[in-house]
């Protein structure tokens, strides 16, 4: 018999079955229409699975093994740093004194989360260069928010309109997003013919109707921006901030600091450079650095230390407000924390050290095999494109799923925007030479089954449990949830 | 001595000279003088230095050990972080590296578990709240809120909205946080200080020019808010109605606000799964009606088929959100929060049909006794008179945060006093009580507080 | 490729064929083909009125969003309901069911304006 999908869990419901059994009530029950307002009380929750216990962990057992994950094989998803995760760092994040705390115990009872938040700031601080730093933020994308609204309330403060950001081309979406959530209006800045951003071009377009110019360093393209300085100190001296997409800081760790290029404000992602797991797509966690003329814009509550003794400081009057409810995601931060004492100053400077070399050997290593647009070195990933394939009809679309019948996970596809049929590779740090060598090798026979059989490319993947997935079906008629009717069995699959 | 390894980077000196010949270096520090030579580094970090994984270990045990675990200590707080019970079969499951060591599910093919739980936790969601459609999840309830907001501005095409002033004071503050950027402005609305729930007359009285009314329910008081009546006044003025679900295990027993004439839903789903953790991750969730789909922030799941016409589920609708439609998305939300979205769900299927009803009679039933025997104390009195699922608002004879602390001394964290949110309620203090509570513990709480007035009278007599 | 003879382009890819005193608009068989797919769209209500180089609507595909520029400015008299509800039509018959919306000119010298086909297929291969 072939192996089946594996069925939605409403539809292996039983009633009767239950998965957990509440504790019995040691305290009178409740008649609830006494206890609640007439019509208040719902009727039955219709569609709600009963299962047993086995039947629950089975379901996800077997779910999961049609997931991949870091764990499973080669990751190397540009621009997301899908670097290995140390399992002490989930240990340490699963201690009961963390785990089991809550926001609201009075402040002398969480101590030592107050102490964990307040070092982790300070090391976020001196590895980025900048003077202070929340952990609020949930994710990049909501750092890049509270970055933009502390701008926004500087220039409020000083009296000064300033109503646009400068974002470059090659710009993670999230930028532009994040800007405009913020109020402001987004002009774009083309990168020269090298990838990168020139002073002439910043120069041209920055006046004092800018607040900032937001850019990536390194940048998408996987380029160090060379000019850095120079930029930075024409932004200045039109009076505004230079914010630093910290989404590729894995780079540079103990290699340079962004608050010594004239950033001024950064996000690190703990899910990418600190290692925290990525969760299938989150939990994240965003922290926001900045300068010290933005300080008091940070969001509230900030940590405060006296003495021996942590505590939360609540009021302060020019303080962008809060960026969600309670202090960040505090698990994340443990994690992040634990990550970093494990490498120490020595370990994280080899991480960008290491994380540059096996971008640039990946890169030698298959230039001439694919079309390398930006031949220069680079930094934490390398971008590539399917020109030389595209002749014989194979797109990157392609080349992404037949790298799945390889046991590898496909590189980001179609990004950057500014390259045509973008393959973004970033193998991280983690990756042995082997795994890289036999990523390359698996890379050239694509190349040469693109030639050879392109039809073997078109209709890959071919090993995993899901062919490929009719996307457009998706967005046509959208199915957003069971409704109890049986699967159909379309007759239009190719 | 032999220079000592990194454990996660895994290049011995033989294999990074290599790799060096490849690319065509003598060191990797050359590699790095891509650089301008100014802006490198040129002294280490001043971090500690690396530790092993043992001493890592008995570091953060050591910090760890410097809080008061709700293990270790009689907890009665609640608001908007709720001490529930998590079924061994959560952690097992979003413990497998499977789930937790992959990313936003990006290819399909590979990726189906993830995308198959999330679609099962969208349908959860529209079970629970009553409602048409729902996200793949955001970051919190206090995020979701702003987010909701924003929508219904979209929708509506207007840029004022009502926040009740019982939704919870770190949701509000965070929706004014977002809203500072669109030019959109706010009031917030007074409560009923006998009910403890939203003036309706308040909605009633406003101008025609708003975007929604959020609402939490039940509220930040515990109490439960007359969502039908809040709904009519709402419409009436062409605005939507948000609801916020703070607590989402009362959706076990109460009308989902989908049947209740909610425009949008949203909440936070820590209740289900997620463990306190001092505040985060927690997850956000938002669902609506069908009508308002493409104005939804956040990822979509969405049902097909492969090559074979074998089910299969994929992102979906992604022409909403930033990476496609950059500055004009309906929101910068990139990531949703994947795994603590599966603990919801797996904590949902544990627990299903008449688990859950059954765990939301009990919170209903300990935050009644626990109410019963606080109210049986002289100097303790109910702040308001409407209706609550597991939690109520206290009024105290004398300092609030006095009494906190005299219970603290015998291990009982006793609730969140007011004060600080709302300086009218100086003498009020938020109380909740949910399954993990027992009767011991609720006696003992009224036992110490009737000692603690006692002694208090005493005192002052001397 | 095609592109019909009887039709007049911009630059943004729209095609318009005079009927009398309305004009019909759709999006030509470049667009569709670099679109991919289509999935949605969207259209003003009948009634509405569009104006020259706006925006009246969007497509879109499952991973790209593109705005409709109007040619013309006029009412809007017909709108094509039908490719609302079955997109994939633009991608089968961009120059016949696939039309999208009929306008009313208000100033028929703006058709002066729009490319023949001849001139658009040349704009195409340049852009390329």
């Amino acid at each position: 018999m072939e192996k089946g999908r594996e069925l939605l869990i409403f539809e292996r419901s039983s009633p009767g079955r239950t998965g957990v059994r509440p504790p019995t009530a040691d305290v009178p029950e409740v008649d609830l229409d006494k206890v609640l307002p007439k019509g208040a009380v719902r009727g039955d929750i219709e569609g709600f699975p009963e299962v047993s216990e086995l039947d629950c962990v089975r379901h996800f057992t077997r779910l999961s093994n049609e997931n991949f994950g870091v764990d499973t094989g080669f990751y190397p998803l540009g621009s997301c740093t899908m670097k290995y995760n140390p399992k002490v760092c989930e240990d340490a994040s699963r201690l009961s004194g963390f785990s089991r705390l809550h926001p609201y115990e009075p402040e002398g009872l969480c101590q030592g989360a107050l102490e964990l938040m307040h070092e982790l700031e300070g090391y976020l601080a001196e590895i980025s260069g900048m003077d202070a730093v929340t952990l609020q933020p949930a994710a990049g994308a909501q750092g890049e928010l509270g970055g933009m609204l502390m701008i926004a309330a500087y220039f409020r403060d000083k009296g000064e309109a300033r109503r646009k950001v400068l974002i470059p081309d090659t710009a993670h979406g999230t930028n532009p997003a994040s800007c405009r959530l913020a109020g402001f209006d987004v002009v774009e800045v083309r990168s020269s013919r090298d990838g990168i951003l020139t002073p002439e071009a910043i120069e041209r377009l920055m006046d004092d109707g800018c607040a900032a110019l937001m850019l990536t360093n390194p940048n998408t393209l996987g380029l160090f921006e060379d000019n850095i300085e120079k930029i930075a100190s024409i932004v200045h001296s039109k009076g505004g901030f230079v914010y630093c997409d910290g989404a590729n800081l894995n780079a540079l760790m103990g290699v340079a600091r962004l608050g010594d290029m004239g950033v001024d404000l950064v996000q690190f992602n703990l899910h990418k450079t600190f290692s925290t797991p990525h969760g299938g797509g989150g939990p994240g966690s965003g922290p926001l650095g900045v300068k010290k003329a933005l300080e008091p814009y940070l969001p509230v509550p900030r940590i405060r230390k006296n003495g021996d003794e942590y505590s939360l400081e609540f009021d302060r009057e020019r303080s962008i407000g809060r960026l969600k409810a309670f202090y960040g995601n505090f698990s994340v931060m443990v994690r992040a924390y634990a990550y970093i004492r494990l490498m120490g100053a020595e370990g994280l400077k080899r991480v960008g050290e290491m994380a540059v070399l096996n971008a640039n050997y990946l890169k030698e290593r298959l230039k001439g095999h694919f079309h390398l647009p930006h031949d220069r070195t680079c930094m934490h990933e390398c971008v590539f494109t399917d020109r030389l394939q595209r002749r014989y009809g194979v797109t990157t679309l392609d080349i992404a799923k037949r790298l799945m019948d390889y046991g590898f996970h496909p590189p980001t596809i179609y990004f950057p925007l500014v390259v045509d049929g973008a393959l973004m590779i970033e193998p991280t740090e983690t990756e042995s030479l082997q795994t890289l060598d036999e990523f390359i090798e698996a890379m050239k026979r694509i190349a040469k089954e693109a030639e050879e059989d392109p039809h073997l490319l078109k209709n890959a993947p071919h090993t995993t449990g899901t062919a490929r997935v009719d996307e457009t079906r998706a967005a046509r008629e959208p199915v957003l949830r069971w409704t109890g009717s049986p699967p159909t069995n379309p007759d239009h699959c190719t | 001595m032999e220079k000592r390894g990194f454990t996660c980077i895994p290049h011995t000196d033989e294999e990074i000279a290599r790799m060096c010949g490849v690319v065509g270096i003598a060191s990797v520090d050359e590699l790095l003088n891509v650089l301008p030579g100014e802006l490198r580094l040129t002294r280490p970090l001043r971090l500690p230095e690396a530790l092993s994984e043992q001493e890592v270990g008995s570091l953060l045990r050591d910090m760890s050990r410097r809080n008061t675990s709700t293990d270790d200590c009689s907890c009665f707080l609640g608001a908007g972080a709720y001490n529930h019970y998590i079924p061994s079969a959560v952690d097992h499951i979003i413990s497998r590296s499977e789930f937790y060591t992959a990313y936003t599910p990006y290819q399909p093919e590979i990726s189906q578990g993830t995308l198959q739980s999330i679609f099962e936790y969208q349908t959860f969601i529209c079970q629970l709240t009553g409602m048409e459609v729902s996200n793949a999840s955001l970051y919190d309830g206090a995020s979701a809120v702003a987010e909701a907001v924003l929508m219904a501005g979209r929708i509506t095409g207007k840029n004022h909205v009502l926040l009740s002033s019982t939704l919870h004071p770190e949701y509000r503050e965070t929706a004014l946080t977002y809203l500072e950027g669109g030019g959109v402005s706010s009031r917030v609305l007074p409560y009923c200080p006998e009910k403890g729930t939203t003036m309706i007359q308040a909605v009633e009285e406003c101008k025609d020019d708003i975007a929604c009314l959020v609402v939490q329910h039940p509220n930040f008081f515990g109490s439960l808010e007359e969502i039908e009546a809040l709904s009519r006044a709402v419409h009436d003025k062409g605005g939507l109605l948000v609801v916020a679900v703070a607590e989402p295990l009362s959706l076990g027993i109460l009308k989902p606000p989908g049947e209740l004439g909610c425009d949008i839903v949203v909440g936070e789903g820590q209740s289900f799964g997620s463990p306190l953790s001092f505040g985060g991750p927690y997850l956000g969730f938002m669902a609506t009606r069908e009508r308002y789909l493409r104005q939804m922030p956040g990822r979509i799941v969405g049902q097909t088929v492969d090559r074979n016409g074998k089910r299969a589920f994929c992102l979906t609708l992604a022409t909403r959100e930033q990476h496609i439609r950059r500055a004009r998305a309906t929101s910068n939300i990139c990531t949703n929060q994947g795994l603590s979205a599966l603990a919801c769900t797996v904590y949902l299927v544990l627990l299903g049909r008449k688990g859950l009803m059954e765990l939301s009679r009990l919170n209903i039933a300990k935050a009644a006794y626990l109410r019963k025997r606080l109210l049986d104390v002289k100097e303790i009195s109910a702040a308001f008179t409407s209706p609550c699922f597991n939690e109520f608002v206290i009024e105290v004879d004398g300092d609030p945060e006095g009494f906190l602390e005299e219970l603290l001394e015998h291990g009982i964290v006793g609730g969140l006093s007011l004060g600080r949110f709302y300086p009218e309620l100086d003498r009020h203090i938020l109380v909740t009580a949910t399954e993990m509570n027992t009767k011991e513990e609720i006696d003992r709480y009224g036992e110490v507080a009737e000692g603690l007035f006692a002694r208090s009278i005493e005192e002052t007599r001397r | 490729m095609e592109f019909p003879k009887d039709l007049k382009y911009t630059k943004e890819h729209e095609w318009v064929r005079e009927e009398g005193s309305v004009v019909v608009v759709g999006i030509t068989d470049y667009a569709q083909d670099s679109l991919g797919d289509v999935v949605y769209v969207e259209l003003p209500q009948e009634g509405g009125s569009v104006t020259k180089d706006e925006p009246f609507g969007v497509v879109e595909s499952v991973k790209a969003v593109s705005d409709l520029y109007s040619p013309v400015t006029g009412n809007v008299v017909e709108v094509n309901d039908a490719i609302i509800d079955s997109p994939e039509v633009i991608n089968d018959d961009p120059y016949g069911d696939a039309w999208m919306i009929k306008v009313e000119l208000s100033n028929a010298e703006e058709l002066n304006d729009l490319l023949s086909a001849e001139e658009y297929q040349k704009y195409i291969e340049e852009e390329k």
